[in-house]
């Protein structure tokens, strides 16, 4: 039987509700594992999941500096959509699409996806010829996109200033229907309880202090709860890259660390039913279940680890929203935050082996890694375990900077701040 | 966030433009050295704490800055001209703030 189920549900209920087992375990970590995973993310997580479940490897620790869920995978907007032009981006972010697409049945836990649709907004003619462009090219690799007019966006939004006297009009749009919004931490729960009910040890409050070698090999690392060896080392930590690499003695990397800022308003009767994104700035929203507006726009543009913002992103990503909705200048903002985002210098992650010996890499996430969570899991899990990359996640090297084969779907060249 | 330009005084962050890691030594336009140009391209130091970066005051003075900036906390410790003080005029407005 299904932990959770209808079933499960009554028969817990009839028994007071005294018999549900945590949904993980808080293990003391042991001597050694064949795998350590480094982040408590969705992501590692994730390669946590899919190493037991599809590859078997069950002898496996994921190592969590905070409590589980306490980074990224519970800061940011939730959006899920695999809209991009390059074939690389697209092909894995379709891939992802799928596994979300089946996430709550094969978790056995609701992560409540719901496939909402994810519209940008074009306000010029060549930026809706763009759109279409993009729009095609997804359809040629099997995504959905179409394209909407201006009034089916007025039918499908009423809220939005479709008015030509908007301060930037909108011409139309690309919608992807199967887009969506999943709940942040449901996800980390879910693939944390899959992880933990097929062995996988999942140690909290645990901090990387370094890194065990016996010559240019890693072995293991250090830990604020002692030391564990393993035969392959996995790092999955977002933001903090940067920190643990240095750990590792690599001191610079193709990434930037920088704070993307979120906010979430007092809660609304139904608004959007959709994701909606800004075409002549950086602006993104969607309606919570709870009904709060949750929103975003731009990296705050500078480095930083600090998970706040400062104030003048704060500002013109009120101003965007009120250029788009202009009925929203009462609502009251209720809450915002930071999370330290990895910047990549071509707006692509990385998924690799290396870049030492017995060592795995996963980062370079910008700020689109949340909607990768399952395809990232996956594949950095097949690549641990057979030692070779699967064909989703080949071109995300890590030396692709360096043989010229970069994957820069805006075309912003290598300025980390712009992706 | 003030950054304190040499030239103009404490100003809001929004006047200057981010122009990111300072360590990076751009080679000579000449040189085909392939490693040089690829790590002056891509490759970053991202140090969590004091972090030696270059930003330029375009809506003030627009000249260049290098700026010491703790990445945790935002704590500014040093402000200067990325060239030195080569241009008498910034030196002389230099010298008058203390």
């Amino acid at each position: 039987m299904a932990e959770y189920s209808a079933l499960s549900l009554l028969a817990n209920a009839l028994k007071g509700n005294k018999d549900w087992k945590p949904a993980w375990r808080k293990p003391d970590p042991k001597a050694s594992y064949d795998v350590i995973i480094i982040g408590g993310g969705g992501h590692g997580l994730a390669t946590a999941y899919y190493l037991a479940k599809e590859h078997g490897i069950t002898n496996v620790a994921v190592l969590e500096k905070g409590w589980l869920g306490s980074g990224n995978v519970g800061r940011n907007t939730t959006a899920v959509r695999s809209n991009y032009l390059l074939p690389a981006n697209t092909r894995f972010y379709e891939h992802s699409m799928k596994l979300w697409e089946g996430l709550s049945h094969e978790l056995n836990y609701n992560v409540m996806f719901s496939q909402r649709g994810c519209l940008n907004l074009a306000h010029t003619p060549a930026q809706f010829d763009d759109y279409a462009r993009r729009g095609n090219a997804m359809r040629h690799l099997g995504v959905d996109a179409e394209l909407m007019t201006p009034a089916e966006i007025k039918r499908l939004i009423p809220a939005l200033d479709i008015s030509d006297d908007a301060r930037f009009p909108v011409v139309g749009g690309l919608m992807q229907r199967r887009a969506g919004t999943a709940r942040h931490d449901a996800v980390a729960w879910g693939y944390a309880r899959g992880a933990d009910r097929r062995g996988v040890d999942i140690i909290e409050n645990c901090e990387v202090t370094g890194f065990l070698r016996d010559g240019d090999r890693i072995t293991g690392v250090t830990t604020s709860r002692g030391d564990i060896r393993a035969k392959k080392v996995a790092v999955a930590v977002a933001g903090s890259t940067g920190r643990v690499m240095q750990l590792a003695g690599v001191e610079t990397m193709p990434i930037e660390s920088h704070v993307l800022q979120a906010f979430v308003t007092e809660s609304l009767k139904p608004f959007i039913d959709t994701v909606v994104t800004f075409g002549m700035g950086h602006f993104y929203m969607s309606q919570s279940d709870k009904g709060g507006l949750v929103y975003g726009g731009d990296i705050d543009g500078y480095n930083s680890y600090a998970q706040r913002g400062n104030l003048p992103i704060v500002d013109e990503v009120m101003s965007e929203m009120l250029a788009l909705f202009p009925g929203l200048a009462r609502v009251r903002m209720l809450r915002s935050w930071g999370g330290v985002c990895d910047m990549s210098m071509d707006g692509s992650p990385i998924i690799t082996i290396g870049p030492l010996p017995g060592m795995y890499l996963n980062c370079g996430w910008c700020y689109g890694g949340f909607k990768a969570t399952p395809a990232s899991g996956w594949c950095f899990a097949w690549t641990i375990a057979k030692d070779q990359p699967h064909d989703f996640n080949a071109p995300f090297t890590l030396d692709r900077f360096h043989r010229g084969l970069v994957i820069d779907d805006k075309g912003q060249g290598a300025n980390p701040r712009l992706h | 966030m003030l950054i304190t330009c040499p030239y103009c005084g404490p100003r809001d962050v929004i006047e200057f433009t981010y122009q990111g890691d300072g360590n990076r030594e751009r080679p000579d336009p000449a040189s085909q050295n392939f490693e040089a140009w690829n790590a002056y391209v891509y490759d970053r130091l991202n140090p969590a704490g004091d972090h030696n970066e270059i930003w330029q005051h375009s809506g003030g003075c627009r000249a260049h800055l290098r700026v010491v900036r703790n990445t945790l906390t935002h704590e500014i410790s040093s402000v200067a001209f990325v060239r030195g003080d080569h241009s008498s005029a910034a030196r002389r407005k230099a010298e008058d703030k203390p």
